[in-house]
């Protein structure tokens, strides 16, 4: 019995994926936990591995196709002779938890105790993906305007998309009955009109788009359109933090672990969420989630663009943990090989351009988030102590909220609590 | 003073099946009812004239048995016997009616029901009254037929649907006004039981509501049968004579005509029941006669909810008993679908019969719809013809951009049972193509259905 091996789900909002490299070849006998492929997704390239054991007798994605369906048939692999036990199935016996299509808002991983489960790539559940229930006429519908269902929410029975959903989606319905997800409205190609091809004399080449590139596109583009931002700047002193760093590099070097300003401010933006709790929060809806735990995504440049791996819970970890951290998933990014939970989530984002000298920029709020920290760069500013001037180290920070969930006067209040903590850090190592 | 979660006012196809569906949900239920548990619907509607309708049919059988190779000698038709039965088979649902309350521990109320305010309501029988108070209050009151404002109906010559179900004597030269599903079915009955009928209807067509190649061919079968049908014509005036009625009708040529008739059915429409009940108090919101409701059947006074006939149209006891159980499922803390009014079928049990769901071939074009159109003639179908019933037709008419279903059409035997095939797809959203999956069975008057389908996509294997 062949046993075909289809596109595998890497993630919860994968639902394409470009086959990078082919591990295996046909003729290649195979066993479970074997690495067949390299997938990229929107984020990261992932290894995937068998679960089943045989022979790769065809090869039916080349390496390098993108836009591979999840669920799509990739090779097909021949069950060893008869005498052998009998090839699981495809699906894997305890598979990930499924993406949830209908949920209204996507919650972010602290949010749900079944997101705290991380996808697991090795068994990815490719049942819920092979079909999206919807009525036929629905389906035609999508066809007809190029509308992809899979992350549309269904007012039918079960869940199930019907006719009025799908009208909903494009705006013609008379009644918009469905609620879709923010992310399902950016998925479908007609909320946001894709910039016109361009034609132009000017010399230049074409480059293609990378996923990541893709998935960066629409969800700054998405931030940008839903959510209304409000922008609050402090400056902060630095001197007594570097000191401190100072002191505690030193006593860290035997370990091998030098701190970074940026793990400070990692550890100080948690402990701020922690402080002021109404800034901790997604809005998602008609509810908001209030997070009782910092979980700070770390804005990560990458060659192909940037990735946000995450720590958790960040406002009980020690310095040294953190730094660690960051140092481990900054490399793994890099090399494209971080796996979705390390990612995906987060309750704030801190984004650190302070190396290239910038002083002072506004971030965009990553959704579901509420809120982002831009730190500019540590420079000697004249500074007045006592009304007489000297000479201080000062960062500029600026915090973006979502203001649908926060206030501006909470704003203010979690821009203050972070400068204090900053100023006088020694409630970072407490 | 009793206290209930829900109070149903009527207990028609509409009230009855709301209070069954709340008691199943748990709630406390009472019903109450001024006349007939079950309404019009099965005691004076529905029911009562299908039974007349079968025994015109069997006569019309009988009469015409020689075509199927039987003699039938000294056939005749007692109107007294007829009308007997239909009211021996009301009798019998009215007590299963009567049934299901007891089974579904719902109280029932008789008398004439007044709201006193949202959540009370008094019950008057026999110049006794009592009050009830409930969370909901359910109005399902129905509605009457409308009379001719210078000829109110009599019940002597001058009939409306009930009197005509009752006949004190058979009628020998009938004239019906209205030629609604109402006015064509008795006019239809009447005809099979050997009166000479007239059908008027002002507008340019019978049974108006129904696509417009259905109009015309039942016309003509209809005509072919005896009757005669006027169409774009008006009742001047109706008066009551010694032997029967006087009735000047202006024709399509604008002459005016007199003739004399024994009896008159008018079947202009329906008056929905919204006196009497404290509508007027509570500041209930109306349009155009009717109550406003939303989607799940409430109106603008909080607690009070409105199914059935008293609020918008189709006016069709399944459509009320459908909105009951919305009601019903909300009122229990549920999130029932809403109904699409495009999925209601309707029926007329004349001879042959009228069945369609949906838009007609002149709505959709209106609508903006591209249009495919199949139609398929009975004569093309086996089992008609054994039947010896080949005349009739289906009709789709699909969305030549989705295949969505828009509506479908029929006239002739037995689609009055045909229509909820088409109408179970148009609910599921299918399209042209699972249409022409479907395997149907052979030999049955359901394979126009699927020929129809195809013939709309140029497909069609038996024509």
């Amino acid at each position: 019995m062949p046993i075909e091996l289809k596109m595998p789900a890497l993630s919860p909002t994968m639902e394409e994926g470009t086959l990078a490299r082919w591990l295996v070849k046909e003729g290649d006998k195979v066993s479970s936990g074997d690495l067949l492929a390299e997938i990229e997704t929107d984020k990261a390239t992932m290894e995937f591995e068998a679960v089943d054991e045989g022979i790769v007798s065809q090869i039916l994605v080349a390496e390098g196709t993108d836009g591979v369906k999840v669920g799509a048939v990739i090779a097909m692999i021949q069950g060893e002779d008869d005498a052998a036990p009998a090839p699981k199935a495809v699906a894997a016996p305890t598979p990930a938890p499924a993406p949830a299509p209908v949920a209204n808002i996507p919650a972010p991983v602290v949010s749900s105790p079944v997101n705290d489960v991380p996808a697991q790539p090795k068994k990815p559940d490719l049942a819920e993906n092979d079909r999206v229930k919807a009525s036929p006429l629905a389906k035609r519908i999508a066809v007809n305007k190029g509308l992809d269902l899979t992350a549309v929410a269904g007012t039918g029975p079960n869940g199930r998309i019907v006719k009025a959903d799908v009208e909903a989606l494009t705006g013609e319905g008379r009644s918009a009955i469905a609620t879709i997800t923010s992310n399902a409205s950016l998925r479908a190609e007609a909320p946001v009109a894709k910039p016109a091809a361009i034609d132009t004399d000017i010399p230049h080449e074409v480059v293609k788009l990378s996923n990541m590139r893709k998935t960066i596109a629409r969800r700054l583009t998405e931030s940008k359109q839903q959510v209304p931002h409000i922008y609050l700047t402090v400056d902060v002193r630095l001197d007594a933090l570097l000191k401190l760093r100072g002191e505690l590099n030193a006593s860290l070097e035997s370990r091998g672990i030098k701190l970074s300003v940026n793990d400070m401010l990692i550890k100080a933006l948690a402990l701020t969420l922690i402080q002021v709790p109404k800034c901790n929060v997604s809005f998602a809806g008609d509810n908001m989630l209030q997070y009782n735990r910092a979980d700070i995504s770390v804005a990560v440049s990458v060659p192909t663009g940037l990735i946000t791996p995450i720590i958790v819970d960040a406002s009980s970890k020690p310095l040294s943990k953190i730094s660690t951290e960051v140092a481990e998933l900054a490399a793994r990014a890099k090399e494209g090989k971080l796996q979705p939970h390390e990612y995906q989530g987060g309750t704030a984002s801190i984004s650190n351009m302070g190396m290239m000298g910038i002083k002072q920029f506004d971030a965009v709020i990553n959704p579901p988030q509420a809120m982002i920290l831009a730190v500019g760069a540590g420079e000697k500013r004249p500074y007045i102590v006592d009304d007489a001037l000297t000479i201080a180290t000062v960062m500029s920070a600026t915090g973006s909220f979502d203001h649908r969930a926060i206030d501006g006067a909470d704003g203010a209040m979690f821009m203050k609590v972070f400068k204090e903590l900053v100023e006088k850090p020694l409630g970072l190592v407490a | 003073m009793s206290n209930y979660d829900l109070i149903v006012l009527g207990s028609g196809p509409g009230g009855y099946v709301a209070a069954i569906r709340a008691a199943q949900l748990g709630l406390k239920v009472a019903i109450v009812e001024r006349e007939n548990l079950g309404g019009i619907c099965l005691n004076w509607g529905c029911i009562p004239t299908k039974a007349l309708l079968r025994s015109a049919e069997i006569y019309h059988y009988m009469q015409h048995a020689g075509d199927y190779g039987l003699t039938a000698a000294n056939i005749s038709a007692d109107i007294d016997a007829v009308v007997k039965r239909s009211r021996g088979v009301a009798k019998q649902l009215n007590q299963g009616v009567t049934h299901l309350m007891k089974k579904n521990k719902i109280n029932v109320h008789m008398g004439d029901g007044k709201l006193l305010a949202a959540n009370r309501l008094s019950v008057t029988k026999d110049g006794k009254t009592e009050e009830l108070t409930a969370k909901n209050i359910i109005l399902a009151t129905g509605a009457r037929a409308r009379d001719l404002p210078f000829a109110p109906a009599d019940g002597k010559r001058i009939w409306t649907y009930r009197h005509a179900m009752v006949p004190p004597e058979m009628p020998k030269k009938l004239l019906v006004i209205g030629s609604g599903a109402i006015g064509i079915e008795f006019a239809s009955f009447y005809n099979d039981m050997g009166a000479e009928v007239t059908v008027v209807e002002m507008l340019d067509r019978i049974v108006p509501v129904e696509d417009a190649d259905v109009s015309v061919f039942l016309e003509k079968a209809l005509t072919k049968q005896g009757m005669n049908i006027m169409t774009g014509a008006g009742v001047e005036s109706l008066k009551s004579t010694a032997t029967g009625v006087s009735a000047a009708i202006k024709g399509k040529d604008g002459k005016v005509i007199v003739s004399e008739y024994t009896h008159c059915i008018v079947a202009i429409g329906i008056v929905p029941n919204t006196e009497n009940i404290g509508l007027e108090a509570l500041g209930v919101e109306m349009d155009r006669g009717f109550l406003k409701t939303d989607s799940n059947c409430r109106t603008n006074v909080p607690g009070l909810w409105a199914i059935g006939d008293i609020t918008a149209p189709p006016w069709l006891a399944h459509k009320a008993s459908h909105e009951g159980v919305i009601a019903a499922e909300t009122i229990a803390g549920g999130h029932p679908h809403a109904m699409d009014p495009k999925n209601i079928p309707g029926c007329t049990y004349c001879h042959p019969q009228v069945a369609s769901v949906g838009l007609t071939e002149a709505k959709a074009k209106e609508a903006g719809y591209e249009v495919k159109v199949g139609n398929f003639p009975f004569l093309g179908n086996g089992k008609a013809i054994a039947l010896g019933e080949a005349e009739g037709f289906i009709k789709t008419v699909f969305d030549a951009k989705t295949g969505e279903l828009l509506g479908a059409h029929m006239v002739g035997a037995e689609v009055t049972e045909l229509i909820q095939g088409y109408t179970i797809g148009k609910t599921a959203e299918l399209v042209e193509a699972d249409f022409m999956h479907t395997v149907f069975p052979h030999p049955t008057l359901s394979e126009m259905m699927h020929e129809s389908v195809l013939g709309a996509y140029g497909k069609m294997l038996h024509m």
